[in-house]
């Protein structure tokens, strides 16, 4: 079923490569309320490639909100206006006739902008090859059940775990800081027992590496948290901070 | 004409991987690190096999077109894994779990393959326990397991509605083990064009650095490719928007035989079409079948609100036709079904969707239960279309989602190009003519850590192949003929967009070479496609330039793909003049509307061989059955 159509003018950023600078280009559409966002910048894209004109560069894969891909700054607020969905599952009908809405990239110093709304967010990764993993090589394990885990140590695992890697975190942060997101995988693996042999070194250095590519400090304001479009807790953040304080009163890699 | 030699070791088929293994050529520990291996995708197939790769040794180079490895489409599958555990004490075994596969694919698989993918299936779960996957627990501490389509045991291991996503995080984690050793070398945003094949053999890649537009070249000892499935040659699928058909499709072109490929899945729960701009279709795991009740009125043009028709004057079609399997019957079934209730004038408030309704399991259960089961997956139902699913029924409507045909591989996973082998979706191996639920995930993991670890090794040691360097003149012409390609699109400056034209291809492939297929409609498919290719290639606007992110060039190379691939679907649905599977011919029916295999006459698997563009040959694979008797499928 279509309903009516909104009109909407959209302001979106528009930056052609990462040394030149951007501003943002007005855009007026009309779209159905059915529609998603995503499919409200294929469209508009659409329009554009018939007049020869370049498409606006825009990331996205998946479109359930799943793979973390896409991620653009919605009137100011990381993956928009709707608490715990990433961009691609909002739709229009959270939008009124005659609205303005402004579209940018993630900001942040450790996310450069590669054109348009595209940004690097390969620190993230850098982060996780550091420790974001328990060493153990395929096939030298036991059985599944051999490792009994607690249902509710088993599920607070899991509520870290599901991170998606998005850095709409990150972009939330005055400090720009990474601390939600490194948090949730040194998290995940500190819960569980299989975590346990590495719990230290795996958080010392997956910190030292957050802080060489100049992500901020967290100062508390949990922006991290609301923005998260899987809801992930600050309370990580002071999981993790307990594990690095251990993991500094434990270290082998003392500074003298 | 491609000699098929599928290489089944002898023996009796609980000893054939066991004795393959013993048998197989072992590369020395400290030998291992003078061989290069490429890998593609960085998916489950992937990104498991690059991190066991690494582990033994060897010097991986891993490629994905994404920003990060863990962005693979993989992550999206939902519902669960399934391993022969028997946990449940409900009768599993590894033999049930390899029949209930080879009858899942309507007896058009590889018995040997599927009894190995069935053997492996348990290290599966062990290894993804180890390295730190939060699957569903019970109170005591022990692994969870759920039901899936097409089985009768439980043996679906889960984490949430979210399996996929921890999965592949989990061999993402472990790849990047491997990344901070060296071992494996990650080259992020780099979109495979080709494959160079030197004297016959596999011997490297060229890509596209999707940021500079660079066009690149790599050599290796061997390639593979794990770079998923071809389901958005119907543009609107299941499928992430950038899942594409190029890697193994130009593989295809350099000589890989191309098996089954009208075997595709329609999966029976995904959203409805909401209208003409949508992108992309959205899945609603099969999970939820467990406890939602598929049904729709049982009067034709019925308008009323699902709530405001009575329990009698329901048709809960599955139930009823089905009463053994019922909801949990396998997807084409399901699918086929739902099409057959709309096609009736019975679809829901007259849309083309039928209901999953909750209703029964909420007031058995209580809502506290279906929320803890399935939270999640109703949020996301909520989310795209505004109604609340504990209050009325989803509606759903059948989507393309997951091409079973692929690459044709032997038992090696090696494709008619030697020293190329292909994983996961991209290859044509396990599912036969229909994938049951919860088997892509075990099949991505059982190829990448448990099956080509083991055959790479074989072809490493035993043909002892050679590097060639990137700079040979090989690679330079294929990389010319890449550059010269990126050129042509550029230049054509048409009127029709990218998307447009996939739109068209998708509308053609969704309407005679999808649910329900005919001779007719086949040939017409064929005509069309290769008219709408024709116009591509003239009419289409690339906008942009090559030496630049170029978001319009990477769709215009990929649709290319698709409509050559289209035409070969349509082509291979035509020739298999029976129905089998996800393959319904509409011609080879029961009376009661049921798929008529002909097992006498097409109990083969068709590789198709490029000879140019929209003419192939036709290489048949005889698949012969030792331990199971071909039987009619029967979910009655």
């Amino acid at each position: 079923m279509e309903h009516k159509k909104i009109n909407l003018t959209l302001k979106i950023w528009r930056q052609h490569g990462p040394k030149t600078p951007g501003s943002f280009v007005a855009y007026k559409v009309a779209v159905s309320p059915d529609s998603s966002f995503l499919e409200m910048l294929d469209d508009i894209n659409n329009d554009l490639e018939k007049k020869n004109l370049e498409p606006i560069a825009f990331e996205s894969d998946c479109r359930e909100g799943i793979c973390g891909t896409c991620g653009l700054v919605i009137n100011g607020q990381p993956h928009g206006p709707i608490p715990r969905i990433a961009t691609c599952q909002l739709h229009m009908r959270n939008f009124k006739e005659g609205d303005t809405i402004y579209i940018e990239p993630f900001r942040a110093k450790a996310f450069p902008i590669i054109k348009d709304l595209m940004t690097d967010r390969s620190a993230m990764d850098r982060i996780m090859e550091a420790g974001g993993f328990i060493s153990v090589n395929t096939g030298s394990v036991p059985d599944g059940n051999a490792i009994p885990i607690a249902k509710e140590i088993a599920s607070e695992s899991m509520d870290a775990a599901q991170c998606i890697g998005c850095g709409a975190c990150v972009a939330a942060c005055k400090n720009a800081s990474a601390m939600l997101f490194v948090s949730a995988k040194v998290s995940q693996f500190a819960l569980l027992p299989q975590g346990q042999p590495e719990r230290y070194q795996r958080v010392e250095a997956m910190v030292k590496v957050m802080d060489e590519y100049g992500f901020g400090s967290c100062s508390n304001t949990y922006a991290c948290e609301a923005e998260c479009p899987k809801g992930i807790s600050v309370k990580n953040i002071a999981r993790m901070n307990r594990e690095y304080f251990m993991a500094k009163v434990k270290s082998q890699n003392v500074d003298v | 004409m491609i000699k098929l030699d599928a290489k089944v070791p002898a023996g009796k088929l609980e000893e054939k991987w066991t004795n393959h293994k013993f048998n197989m050529k072992l590369v020395n520990p400290a030998n291992k690190r003078k061989y290069d291996v490429i890998v593609v995708g960085t998916g489950l197939a992937g990104a498991s096999a690059a991190a066991s790769l690494g582990e033994l040794g060897y010097n991986v180079k891993a490629f994905t077109f994404h920003d990060s490895a863990r962005r693979a489409h993989s992550i999206s599958a939902q519902g669960g894994i399934n391993a022969a555990k028997n946990y449940q004490n409900d009768g599993d075994s590894v033999y049930r779990l390899f029949y209930d596969t080879i009858k899942g694919g309507d007896f058009r698989a590889r018995e040997a393959n599927v009894y190995r993918l069935a053997e492996v299936s348990n290290n599966i779960i062990d290894q993804c326990v180890a390295q730190g996957v939060p699957f569903a627990r019970e109170y005591g501490g022990l692994l969870d397991n759920r039901s899936f389509g097409g089985a009768l045991v439980s043996r679906t291991f889960y984490a949430r509605g979210q399996t996929g996503q921890q999965l592949l995080l989990g061999a993402y984690t472990a790849m990047n083990r491997q990344v901070k050793t060296g071992k494996v070398k990650l080259y992020t945003r780099r979109e495979m064009l080709d494959v160079v094949v030197v004297d016959g053999v596999a011997k490297g890649i060229v890509v596209r650095n999707l940021i500079t537009g660079e066009i690149e070249k790599y050599s290796a000892h061997a390639v593979i490719l794990a770079t998923g499935g071809y389901m958005n040659a119907y543009f609107l699928s299941t499928n992430a928007m950038n899942c594409n058909t190029t890697a193994i499709w130009r593989a295809h072109k350099r000589g890989a035989a191309f098996a089954n490929p009208c075997y595709t899945q329609i999966h029976p729960t995904c959203l409805p079409v909401h209208g003409e701009n949508q992108s992309k279709l959205t899945l609603m795991s099969e999970s939820l079948r467990n406890d939602g009740r598929i049904w729709v009125s049982k009067l034709k043009n019925d308008m009323r609100k699902p709530n405001d028709i009575p329990e009698e004057e329901r048709d809960y079609y599955l139930e009823r036709k089905y009463p053994t399997y019922g909801n949990l019957s396998p997807r084409d079934i399901s699918s086929r079904a739902a099409k057959e209730a709309i096609d009736d004038g019975r679809g829901a408030q007259g849309q083309d969707a039928v209901y999953l309704d909750f209703k029964d399991a909420i007031s058995r259960l209580g809502q506290h239960v279906i929320e803890e089961r399935y939270g999640n997956l109703f949020e996301i139902y909520e989310t795209i279309t505004g109604d609340n699913p504990y209050k009325s029924p989803m509606k759903i409507y059948p989507a393309p989602h997951y091409a079973m045909g692929g690459l044709w591989v032997d038992y090696n996973l090696m494709s008619t190009i030697p020293g190329l082998f292909v994983a996961g979706e991209a290859n044509f191996s396990d599912h036969g003519a229909n994938r049951l639920g919860a088997s892509a995930l075990m099949q991505g993991l059982a190829d990448g850590y448990f099956v080509i670890p083991y055959t790479i090794g074989n072809y490493l040691a035993g043909d002892k192949p050679t590097l060639v360097k990137a700079d040979h003149a090989e690679f330079n012409k294929v990389q010319k003929e890449v550059e010269d390609m990126t050129t042509k699109l550029l230049s054509i400056k048409g009127k029709r967009t990218v998307d447009d034209i996939h739109k068209q291809l998708g509308r053609i492939m969704w309407n005679k070479v999808g649910m329900g297929r005919n001779e007719k409609g086949l040939k017409e498919a064929m005509v069309e496609i290769k008219a709408l290719r024709e116009e591509f290639w003239k009419d289409v606007n690339v906008v942009g330039d090559s030496k630049d992110v170029n978001q319009c060039l990477e769709r215009a190379a990929r649709v290319a793909d698709y409509l050559e691939l289209g035409e070969l679907m349509a082509l291979d649905a035509l020739t298999r003049n029976e129905s089998c599977g996800g393959h319904f011919r509409e011609e080879y029916q029961t009376p009661e509307g049921e798929a008529l295999r002909n097992d006498e006459d097409y109990t083969f698997v068709s590789a198709w061989e490029f000879k140019n563009v929209g003419k192939w040959e036709l290489n048949k694979e005889p698949l012969e059955f030792t331990s199971v008797k071909l039987a009619t499928r029967s979910y009655k």
